[in-house]
């Protein structure tokens, strides 16, 4: 028997559920190598911005226990080289593209999705509020519900295709933030980026990143990611969650579909593993198939909480 | 070639000096494999380190299928890929990265080496004396013990100049102090180097004094090692603007006259 994994995504039918966490795959070209991009729900490219950015200074990553840090600050070609380059290379696949975008202002994310209109293999856009690795540090859209709603309405009413928020754990109250984006009109959210970390070296001293601070990922924050679903999930149980956060196998993305997720996005684990979407998305069949699983639909939100 | 992943049998472990060479059986990696190109070795199955280490190819043996790194075991990652043993299983990707562009007709090329750096010239030795090239090497560590040395480099080069820092062997000095003298005796086309970066930064510096052009293999901070994260990135001036460009894919080896040393 086949077991039936297609996903809707606020409109976008996807073939499976498993995608790739912006920032982590490239747009596929690199990883192509090494997957089938055919085999994945969908590609989420890396955050584009609407003039090209050199990104900071090294060092921009370290490792910790279960995870790293990192701060690139936005290194992107702009999003018409990514809209002519990537873009097009993923429609000539037939690769479903998520187009990931990011800024410094509201009119920063119009430029880059009306620059995005009418792109061939476009499903959707996901916007980058949370990205704390940004120089400016006070345009963090993600920690507040009003600057959320207000980004999230103008990037609506400028796309053509579904919009996804990608949010950021490190506020008090993620379900605030998420209504009121899905409030403003967004068709989905992304959940979560990374949390804010640091490390330091004993022996000189020094900050591993040069930024000093930088988005801590990988299994480290994947609890911290299932409580963000799953608070979200309840609180908004119609909107469509990308859940992402530490997914390094097909457990963890059954565990944050329990939790809330429709679709789920594989992240750093690609650094290490690069097969690691396309083992995930088949070993969701087959986990599927092994429980009597016939759709997803059965155990999204599903966890059980006793006492 | 496209890079592969596989799990490859250890064949060989053994010490050089303070160093340790690991060699692997991977087939299509040592047909494949370019000098200067490395590969990507997980460093702790199942524990809570992830990140793969990046390490040169020290050595490719086409007909045997093997493939050999050389590394000072002085990080977690090292001294636990440096107790392997015959027969043990490592988790590699491979090969990646441009190697050492050596498309150039036959010539005559000086090769500065410093540390366990100089195993990936030996690689790079052999190739060009293969294609009709003369080779000088000079190679260089801060003491006798961390003296990279081995008969690949010895049988494929026409003059080794061996300097240390403590001048526990051949003469006291650094790597960069022979350099001039070489250049102006033998008057290769390039310098390629291979070593820690503050070596790298000074070879550059002699070799476009000299007016010699360089290519340097780096060795930087990668998380993923195939193009993807963007933290490896080193940066480069090319043609008046600064551009960041990836260690792992658009390197490791980079023309020394573009670094914009930091």
């Amino acid at each position: 028997m086949g077991v039936d994994l297609a996903i809707t995504l606020g409109g976008a039918r996807l073939a499976n559920p498993i995608v790739t966490a912006s920032g982590c795959f490239g747009s596929g070209k690199e990883m192509s190598r090494f997957v089938d991009l055919r085999s994945l729900g969908a590609v989420v490219c890396k955050t584009v911005t609407p003039e090209p950015r050199l990104g900071i200074s090294p060092p921009r990553g370290a490792e910790t226990a279960s995870g790293m840090l990192n701060a690139i600050g936005l290194q992107n070609p702009g999003v018409a080289a990514f809209r002519e380059g990537d873009l097009v290379w993923l429609a000539e696949r037939n690769v479903p593209a998520i187009a990931s975008v990011g800024g410094h202002s509201v009119a920063d994310y119009v430029r880059c999705i009306e620059a995005l209109r009418g792109a061939a293999g476009l499903v959707a856009i996901e916007l980058n509020l949370s990205c704390p690795n940004l120089e400016d540090r006070g345009f963090m859209f993600a920690l507040s519900a009003e600057r959320t709603a207000e980004v999230t309405a103008a990037a609506r009413a400028a796309s053509d295709v579904p919009v996804f928020c990608k949010l950021s754990p490190d506020v008090t109250d993620i379900v605030a933030i998420a209504e009121a984006a899905t409030g403003a009109g967004a068709d989905g959210l992304s959940l979560i980026n990374t949390t804010l970390g640091m490390a330091i070296d004993p022996l000189t001293f020094r900050a591993k990143l040069s930024t000093g601070t930088g988005g801590l990922s990988g299994p480290a924050i994947k609890p911290i990611a299932v409580r963000c679903i799953w608070q979200v999930h309840r609180a908004l149980p119609h909107v469509p969650i990308i859940g992402m956060g530490g997914i390094a196998g097909v457990e963890d993305a059954v565990e944050m579909i329990l939790a809330g997720a429709t679709a789920v996005a594989v992240g750093t684990a690609n650094f290490y593993d690069p097969t690691a979407t396309e083992t995930i998305a088949r070993a969701l069949a087959d986990f599927c198939e092994a429980h009597g699983i016939a759709s997803l639909d059965e155990i999204r939100g599903q966890v059980k909480i006793e006492g | 070639m496209n890079p592969v992943i596989r799990l490859a049998p250890v064949v060989s472990a053994s010490r050089f000096g303070a160093y340790r060479e690991l060699t692997i059986e991977a087939p299509e990696m040592a047909a494949g494999a370019r000098p200067g190109q490395f590969l990507n070795i997980c460093i702790q199955p199942g524990g809570a380190h992830l990140l793969r280490r990046p390490f040169s190819i020290a050595r490719a043996d086409r007909d045997g299928g093997t493939v050999s790194i050389v590394f000072d075991p002085i990080g977690l990652g090292t001294q636990w890929l440096g107790a392997r043993e015959k027969a043990d299983i490592v988790d590699v990707v491979g090969p990646l990265g441009h190697g050492f562009d050596v498309t150039a007709d036959p010539g005559v090329d000086l090769l500065v080496g410093g540390g366990y750096g100089t195993a990936a010239l030996a690689f790079l030795a052999a190739e060009l004396e293969a294609r009709g090239g003369e080779v000088h090497a000079i190679v260089g560590a801060r003491s006798r013990a961390r003296l990279y040395e081995d008969t690949i480099l010895d049988e494929s080069c026409a003059s080794i100049a061996v300097v240390t820092d403590d001048g526990t062997a051949g003469v006291q000095g650094l790597v960069t102090d022979p350099m001039p003298e070489m250049i102006k005796r033998f008057a290769p086309r390039v310098v390629f180097g291979c070593g820690p970066m503050p070596m790298l930064r000074a070879t550059a510096a002699v070799a476009a004094d000299a007016g010699v052009p360089s290519q340097l293999a780096v060795e930087e901070f990668m998380a993923c090692g195939v193009g993807v994260c963007w933290t490896c990135i080193l940066p480069v001036r090319a043609n008046g603007s600064l551009k960041h460009l990836r260690s792992c894919t658009d390197g490791p080896v980079f023309d020394g006259e573009a670094i914009a040393w930091a």
